[in-house]
């Protein structure tokens, strides 16, 4: 046994229908720091988990409209006032011409941030985990389920903690060190 | 979850008392006096003018019917799962697909010298070089492969579901799945070249002496919105009288909804690439379909159609709350069907009067015939649409993998 003290708490589970309800156990307990790790997508999860609906959308929207309107601007005042110049008889502001360019940079600048924003959101890039300390863990690409609640939990408490896991039915717990 | 656990649905035949029973009906009454009407009066003065306004009826309901099957046909290819419980509504609307070869009968007989004016203008240079293509013989003879590949794909795909109903040996329900996977690859080939000619034959030669390589997924792109906005108002219809009531859930209305939503995108992006090229280019016998679309009237429409087919119902469709919610979808479902009865209308009718006797310009002007048409063709439609609704299970309750659709969810 260790004194340290640990980053948290990790529990193995041997199907999705087990850690889902788990997840119900640990959500209802009040945990906030945690998170499930699954080898593939289990549905409704999320409710499991009670996870609040994503903000990215919005900042997507926000940023999508900017760069939208930032291609729109940018042309016109380029053609028109910069630099006017006269292409196959066509008027200097060509709305026509100006779509490829508009379409292009609202979806670029949209995809740009639904991508960074997806790895600032989840604290990305991380090159290591305390949880790759374990043994077990090496199974969650595999066939193995995971909980696993950190330390910095207000709530987390080792033993209470532990318990409770074991409680909703974990074939192992165990700690995770930093 | 295992599959044993989930409860097929039982509400799944249409309630004898509800509007759906009395479709055959009612769609008969409708087909009657509106193909009455419209017909009556393409045998008279204005036969141009009625043929003009029953091809466009015509071309909003078969779109609708091929834009189900080549749903149908990809669906069965990527082997979706998420489709299934509302996947019989489809079948049913491809079905009517043999009906449009009756349908047809008048486009190829009273109007077929009033509305393409290849047929007549016999003496014309450039169409002297597209001679080999819109000829009497070959037109006829590519019209007979349409309606022969799409009467064959609907039915099979439709008659091989339905089998499926009364199949109780779990092997045999597995292989009529895999027929379905089997016929529907080389299917979307078929299908592909068939309604791309198709549009090419009946709504570009209109105007023979244009052309546009788009055009075929000009009019994909806007039937196949359509399609989606119908599928999900169908659904929603039908679990107002009472079937799949738990089965189709917020889900399924989620992903119709974003196919709607895609599939604004895809016209739009198929409406500007055909634009921009003819506008960049400016030569004048490319030109000659917007010049038309700019006068009489028309350039209302030309300037309404890129904000209200594409940006309203983007802007609209964009947020998943809206697609989510009954209301919301209902809406946007109803508004893109609007402006699909508005872009074929753009599309058809400019050309009318813009050849032969009486020549003119192509004015914005609706008449009466509008009405009748799409009333007795849409009759049409719904009677047989109506039939095979309640003639069979409106959910394909012995697809092997139904449970996967009935807990679908969205991420």
């Amino acid at each position: 046994m260790s004194t340290v003290k640990p980053w948290g708490v990790l529990a193995q589970y041997e199907n999705p229908a087990d850690l889902y309800h788990a997840c119900e156990k640990v959500r209802d307990a009040g945990y906030s720091k945690w998170d499930a790790c699954t080898p593939f997508p289990v549905h409704g999860l999320d409710k499991a988990m009670g996870l609040k609906p994503s903000p990215l959308p919005w900042a997507v929207l926000i940023v999508g409209i900017s760069g939208s309107a930032f291609a729109l601007w940018f042309q016109s005042y380029s053609s028109g006032n910069l630099y006017p110049f006269i292409v196959g008889g066509k008027p200097l502001f060509s709305m026509p011409a100006f779509v490829p360019v508009w379409y292009e940079l609202t979806v670029l600048s949209s995809c740009l941030t639904a991508f960074f924003g997806n790895w600032i959101i989840n604290g990305l890039p991380r090159p290591h985990h305390p949880a790759f300390g374990s043994k077990a863990f090496e199974r969650v690409t595999d066939d193995k389920f995971f909980i696993m609640v950190e330390s910095t939990d207000p709530k987390f408490d080792a033993e209470k903690t532990e318990a409770l896991l074991t409680e909703t039915g974990a074939t192992l717990v165990e700690k995770l060190e930093a | 979850m295992s599959h044993d656990e989930i409860k097929k649905p039982t509400d799944i035949t249409i309630p004898s008392t509800s509007l759906f029973a009395k479709l055959p009906m009612i769609g008969g009454v409708m087909a009657v006096i509106g193909l009455g009407a419209t017909l009556g009066s393409a045998m008279g003065e204005s036969r141009t003018r009625a043929m003009f306004s029953y091809l466009w009826a015509y071309e909003i309901f078969l779109g609708l019917a091929l834009a189900a099957m080549g749903w149908l046909l990809i669906d069965h290819t990527v082997k979706s799962s998420w489709s299934i419980v509302v996947r019989r509504i489809a079948e049913t609307i491809a079905v009517t697909l043999p009906l449009f070869v009756l349908l047809w009968i008048p486009i190829g007989t009273i109007g077929y010298h009033s509305l393409y004016p290849w047929t007549v203008e016999l003496n014309d240079a450039i169409l002297a070089k597209k001679r080999w293509f819109l000829s009497d013989g070959f037109f006829f003879g590519r019209a007979a492969v349409y309606f022969l590949v799409w009467t064959v794909l609907s039915w099979t795909l439709y008659s091989t579901s339905v089998k499926q109903d009364g199949t109780e040996n779990e092997t045999e329900r597995g292989n009529l799945t895999r027929r379905l996977w089997t016929i529907s690859a080389p299917g979307i080939l078929l299908y592909g070249v068939t309604q791309s000619f198709a549009a090419i034959d009946w709504l570009m030669s209109l105007q023979p002496h244009w052309y546009s390589t788009i055009f075929g997924v000009y009019f994909f792109a806007a039937s196949i919105q359509a399609f989606f906005a119908l599928m999900a108002l169908l659904s929603m219809a039908l679990q107002n009288a009472g079937v799949a009531k738990t089965a189709i859930t917020v889900e399924h209305f989620h992903d119709l909804g974003k196919f709607t939503f895609g599939f604004t995108v895809f016209w739009a992006y198929i409406a500007f690439s055909q634009f921009v090229l003819i506008w960049y280019a400016n030569i004048p016998e490319e030109t000659v379909f917007y010049m038309t679309r700019l006068e009489g009237g028309w350039n209302v429409i030309s300037y309404a159609l890129p904000v209200a087919h594409f940006f309203l119902p983007f802007l609209f469709l964009l947020s998943r709350n809206v697609k989510r919610s009954r209301t919301g979808l209902a809406v946007g479902a109803c508004w893109v069907l609007v402006m699909y009865l508005v872009d074929l209308y753009w599309l058809i009718l400019p050309n009318f009067g813009t050849h032969g006797e009486g020549h003119h310009e192509a004015l914005f002007a609706p008449t009466w015939q509008d009405a009748t048409a799409l009333i007795g063709v849409g009759g049409a439609f719904i009677a047989v649409f109506g039939y095979f609704l309640n003639k069979n299970k409106v959910v394909a309750i012995n697809d092997p993998r139904l449970p996967e659709s009935l807990v679908h969810e969205n991420y």
